[in-house]
């Protein structure tokens, strides 16, 4: 199982080490930390926004999940305003990019 | 450690010219022969390029091409600052003894694919530039109560120093309300508050205290340099309205300069969108946190060219690997008072900020007559 092979199925899924009871992001197979070999585990899927701007008519977030993981992710309904709660409703690969689409709790 | 100083430059248009990259490099590199009379082709130890383009064994070439044999010879690459990363490589080779005199040129073309940096996978869909220009644009209004009004100054600023620059890209001036009405990128960011991808390039000769006496009567000293690398992606960042590795790094280079950042007359930082010139000038410290615009409407206002003088990337354009070079041969010329109708007065110490992928990266470096 890799990261990449699961977000292709949609599924996000999340690397940890437990020798540093740490999450490694980007993901990766060996902790940034300590090398050790990573455990891959399903994430919360759950966050919050930090900052937003708007291209055209589309919101594009930069959200935090499990206080570590950051990425860009498109709000597919609602108007986000920093700090709100939000969560991946779909994510997976497209085009060679991940993508994420993230709505408000 | 032996004095390395900057011996010689050339330099060429900045333009959106279907040219290919071994030309570009070719044509700034004729330039700094040819005003370079006592330079010979076995005086130069290495030859570095500095590029994102594809193209392999590019400093073979360009050493093939100009008649060099050159013991060291290689490429470097690190997106946008890869050409002050090359000096500092150049400065590394001259200070360790392993060269004595060496010749960096960079070199790009409009369509670069360094802009893009494909393994940041954080950014989902959201890979160009554009995207982080905006999350650090709204960042950095909404922490500091900045508006949009306020950051077309630097656009205004940077095109106006341009047109006096001979080699830049834009030599259009813009109204505040031209920029505030250029297209909508998105809700955070237009058009003119963007540099431009261009082909360029621009190349420089180091060399010991020694050799650079036999090429110029007046030599710039590299007296501080400074690096550091926080990450490769962008979302590692800590904040975005400030940028981390630039602080470190302008501590470190002023360090070693033993200079205090209010002894610096003349600087060029890495306005690769508007608003990363307030947050290099805080981030460097020429200026308190959320006080950029200040010192930029000041700046503006009494006609003052102190922080980008060519124009910036906003007004010069920017071809990546050749961008951080064109920085330091701005900075080198105003400290020989070469620079004409830019010139600061009485520049003695100078400063380039040159960073890469949202300041993920910073270099700076601190030159001196
Ligand atoms: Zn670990």
């Amino acid at each position: 199982m890799t990261f990449e092979s699961e977000l292709y199925k949609g599924n996000f899924t999340i690397a940890e080490c437990d020798k540093c009871k740490k999450i490694v992001w980007p993901p990766s197979e060996f902790c940034n930390n300590c090398f050790n070999q990573v455990i891959w585990r399903k994430g919360a899927c759950e966050g919050k926004i930090i900052e937003f701007s708007k291209k055209n008519n589309e919101y594009f977030c930069l959200i935090e999940i499990e206080n570590h993981i950051k990425v860009i992710g498109k709000m597919t309904s609602g108007i986000p305003i920093e700090g709100n709660k939000i969560k991946i409703d779909k994510c997976g690969i497209r085009e060679n990019n991940y993508f994420f689409e993230i709505s408000l709790i | 450690m032996s004095k390395v100083g900057i011996a010689s430059y050339g330099i060429t248009k900045f333009s959106m010219e279907d040219s290919k990259i071994e030309s570009v490099l070719l044509e700034s590199t004729k330039k700094l022969f040819d005003d370079t009379p006592n330079l010979s082709r076995k005086d130069i130890d290495a030859v570095l390029v500095s590029t994102n383009n594809n193209s392999k064994y590019l400093s073979a070439i360009l050493s093939e091409m100009s008649g060099i044999e050159p013991k060291i010879a290689h490429s470097i690459e690190s997106l946008c600052n890869s050409g002050t990363n090359s000096i500092v490589s150049a400065y590394s080779y001259i200070a360790s003894g392993l060269a004595d005199v060496v010749l960096v040129s960079g070199a790009e073309r409009y369509d670069s694919t360094g802009q893009i940096l494909e393994w940041d996978n954080s950014r989902g869909e959201f890979k160009h530039p554009i995207f982080w220009a905006s999350i650090f644009t709204k960042a950095y209004k909404r922490e500091f109560s900045i508006t949009d009004e306020q950051l077309a100054l630097v656009s205004a600023k940077n095109h106006k120093q341009s047109q006096h620059n001979p080699y830049a890209l834009s030599k259009k001036v813009y109204s505040l309300k031209e920029i505030i009405n250029s297209k909508k990128l998105t809700d955070d960011l237009r058009l003119l508050d963007c540099s431009r991808p261009c082909t360029g390039g621009a190349s420089i000769l180091l060399a010991s205290e020694d050799s650079c006496k036999k090429f110029t009567d007046n030599p710039i000293w590299i007296t501080g340099i400074g690096q550091k690398t926080m990450s490769a992606g962008f979302t590692k960042n800590m904040a975005f309205s400030s940028m981390e590795s630039t602080q470190y790094a302008a501590l470190s280079a002023l360090k070693m300069s033993k200079h205090s950042v209010m002894d610096v007359n003349v600087a060029e930082v890495h306005d690769a969108f508007a608003v990363c010139e307030p947050m290099a000038l805080e981030s460097i410290g020429f200026t308190d946190k959320g006080k950029g615009m200040d010192m930029i409407k000041e700046l503006h206002t009494t006609n003052n060219f102190k922080i980008n003088p060519r124009g910036g990337l906003i007004g010069a354009g920017h071809p990546l690997g050749a961008t951080g070079i064109a920085q330091t041969i701005e900075i080198t010329q105003q400290l020989q008072s070469n620079a004409e109708k830019r010139q600061v007065e009485n520049a003695k110490i100078g400063l380039v900020h040159n960073m890469s992928a949202a300041a993920t990266s910073s270099t700076v470096l601190v030159l001196e007559r």
